[in-house]
């Protein structure tokens, strides 16, 4: 027997919003999202209405056949979307549809996965983009029994932190079928892994760069308050070749300046950060807060 | 606290009062080993082979031909593995598809080594082919393998016309009646049953305790390997106190065999109401060759676990074979197997009676079912306002 939580129970009892949305007023307009099959033993149809000039759901209604844990995560679902703006609603995931219920037994995490996808599929139906250019769906088909792609797999193993194989299969079903697809998503889980260690290390060699440009500003005098166009490239560049340059290549990175425009610096990142989101977003921080402080205040940097 | 409505007595039963009664001396007074030299042990002796005695009287089966074993899984692995052993150059296992996992995962376990097994499939009714059958025997078949009575549908197969082809071609016959015991009166003496095994706590008797019938003459190879006991058969020192109760509890089965009839009878009253009552719902499997105590009734467009937790709330104990009542993702592989749809297949709830149970507890179910399935089909995507996505889904899957 499953150890559900009372709060699973209570919504499995007393589920709130069940049904369908028939009346609407001008303004206003119902999508429905639906996922999953009577062959997988659980699908889910979600209904919202949702008002077109603040973007925002008066109200979301369900239709679950399946399990407890399938109708109690379809009703909490909807008491989490009632009122969020529509873009809010896009970054729910399935996490929090499971913490709303004081967690699942992990088995079951499945069902909140149902939810989140159903909720995807009603807003991208509202916003007219086609469901089968989901970017889910173009990835390669990895569980043949329960239809899932490595897209999807790879999604849900970072966004809850899965270790192993059977977990996959516990939250998207991938695996639960033939078994024969469990060594591709030990590899996929492999992939996530490295990916997600990969951009740590960027992370902190990028705040190591940071540090050290924030010690070198430290030990060099106040920079001159008024300058002309030319005098302020020339700094700009001096200070990119003498003290931003140097602690980049440090970390096996490194940068040009593109052009100045007013007060925007144009750079052009190179090197070992430069393909890498996030450290590329800290390291433009850290060479603005330098230029700054040692040329003008209301200089800003854009990477080209 | 809601009164047990026990309705699940496929999957356990109740110790039975006497049967409780005689073993529990066995515990704190005459604990001895019977295979001790002192009176204290050796007593105890005499007290196994009356249990074996009764054992064998329910089965019309002799005394030398009773095993004891720990459980039904334990009994069928040891025959499947002692019939491959006793004919080492015959590489081939017949089984079916609806077996209980004792037995299917010991054939899957078997292909990795250098068996083949063959599965026959089953109609919509949940029988078998017997051409299919005869087509797989060969020579090198060492044993067949069939259930007497399915746990989940109660159907019954035609253990002794399926015996008489599998002895034309040599093999031995394996027969798991775990679920039969009880309910059908078996005489192994008029019978073309090798190996047969049964389970204590199916037949109010404690878990941990069965045996296997092995018939005279049949080369047997332990499973366990340790002392004399059991003549060489099972090795480890006998569990006498389930013993004693696994004896007690033959007796009494043997005596309810005649009271049988009042189970059926408050089976096909459930079943009959709840057809009655409820819409888009239907027994799975042969209605006609069926355990008197079993009933598998599909409900359609909703969920089984559902179904069970609802039931739970007044205190109905049933069982399901949906995939998330199991743990599994795939639901039960014995409704797959008879190729129900989708829609039932997720929504199949079992009830098994015993011979403890009462009519006002089936009137119990029959008041408090109806609403519950109300309920759980007005939630449902499939059973309210729009049928095409079902029917969209159904489609694709026969394609």
């Amino acid at each position: 027997m499953w150890d559900y939580t009372d709060k699973v129970m209570e919504h499995f009892h007393n589920p709130r919003n069940q049904g369908t949305i028939k009346e609407k007023q001008e303004g206003e307009e119902i999508v429905t999202g639906q996922v999953g099959s009577i062959a997988c033993g659980d699908a889910l149809k979600l209904h919202l209405k949702i008002d077109e000039s603040s973007q925002t759901i008066k109200d979301a209604t369900f239709q679950t056949f399946g399990c407890a844990s399938a109708i109690a995560s379809s009703s909490a679902l909807t008491e989490l979307l009632k009122g969020r703006k529509v873009d809010e609603a896009m970054k729910l995931t399935n996490k929090e549809i499971a913490e709303s219920l004081g967690g699942l037994p992990e088995e079951k995490m499945h069902c909140s996965v149902m939810g989140q996808e159903a909720l995807e599929a009603a807003i991208y139906t509202y916003k007219g983009i086609p469901l089968d250019s989901h970017e889910e769906d173009e990835g390669n088909l990895i569980c043949r029994c329960f239809g899932v792609s490595d897209t999807k797999i790879k999604r849900i193993i970072r966004e809850n932190d899965i270790t192993n194989a059977e977990q996959v299969t516990n939250y998207v079903k991938a695996g639960g079928g033939c078994s024969s697809c469990l060594p591709d998503i030990d590899v996929l889980i492999e992939e996530v892994i490295t990916e997600q260690e990969q951009i740590k290390v960027e992370q902190e060699k990028s705040v190591e760069a940071a540090k050290a440009i924030a010690t070198a500003k430290q030990d060099s005098t106040t920079q001159p308050k008024r300058l002309t166009n030319l005098q302020k490239i020339t700094l700009i560049q001096r200070v990119i070749d003498t003290e931003i340059r140097p602690v980049l290549a440090e970390d096996g990175g490194d940068m040009e300046l593109f052009d100045v425009e007013g007060d925007v610096v144009k750079v052009i990142l190179k090197g070992a950060c430069s393909g890498c989101a996030s450290s590329t977003e800290t390291l433009k921080l850290a060479i603005e807060a330098t230029l700054q402080d040692r040329v003008l205040p209301s200089l800003t940097v854009e990477s080209v | 606290m809601t009164n047990t409505i026990y309705l699940d007595n496929n999957a356990t039963t109740r110790i039975d009062e006497d049967v409780l009664a005689a073993m529990l001396p066995y515990f704190t007074i005459y604990y001895g080993n019977p295979s001790s030299m002192h009176t204290f042990g050796g007593q105890i002796g005499h007290v196994v082979r009356k249990a074996r005695s009764q054992v064998a009287d329910l089965l019309g089966a002799e005394e030398s031909e009773i095993v004891f074993t720990s459980c039904g899984t334990e009994g069928d692995n040891a025959a499947i593995l002692a019939a491959l052993k006793a004919q080492p150059k015959k590489k081939h296992i017949i089984t079916t598809e609806v077996e209980h996992p004792a037995i299917l995962n010991l054939c899957r376990r078997l292909e990795r080594e250098d068996y083949t097994v063959t599965y026959l499939s089953v109609n919509g009714k949940g029988q078998i082919d017997f051409d299919e059958l005869e087509a797989s025997l060969t020579g090198n078949t060492a044993v067949v393998s069939v259930m007497y009575a399915n746990n989940e549908t109660g159907v019954i197969f035609p253990i002794e016309q399926i015996g008489q082809i599998v002895k034309e071609y040599g093999a031995l016959f394996h027969v798991d009646a775990v679920q039969a015991v009880g309910k059908i009166p078996l005489d192994m003496k008029n019978s073309t049953i090798d190996l047969l095994t049964l389970s204590g706590h199916k037949i109010h008797a404690p878990k941990g305790i069965g045996a296997l019938y092995v018939r005279k003459g049949v080369r047997f190879r332990p499973l366990l390997i340790g002392g004399h006991q059991e003549r060489g058969r099972r090795g480890g020192t006998e569990n006498v106190a389930g013993i004693v109760a696994l004896g007690k509890a033959a007796e009494l089965a043997q005596q309810h065999l005649a009271d049988v009839d009042r189970e059926k009878r408050l089976r096909d009253k459930l079943e009959q109401g709840i057809l009655a009552a409820i819409p888009n719902t239907a027994v799975n499997g042969d209605r006609h060759n069926r355990l008197p105590n079993t009933t598998n009734i599909g409900f359609k467009f909703i969920e089984g676990e559902a179904i069970l937790l609802s039931l739970d709330d007044y205190g109905i104990c049933a069982s399901s074979g949906s995939a998330c009542s199991s743990g599994s993702l795939e639901p039960s592989h014995v409704l797959r197997a008879l190729g129900l749809p989708y829609s039932v297949l997720h929504g199949s709830i079992r009830f098994s009676l015993s011979r403890y149970t009462t009519e006002a507890e089936i009137d119990r179910v029959l008041e408090v079912l109806p609403s519950i399935i109300d309920r759980l089909r007005e939630l449902s995507p499939f059973s309210s306002d729009d049928a095409d996505w079902l029917q969209e889904q159904e489609l694709a899957i026969s394609r």
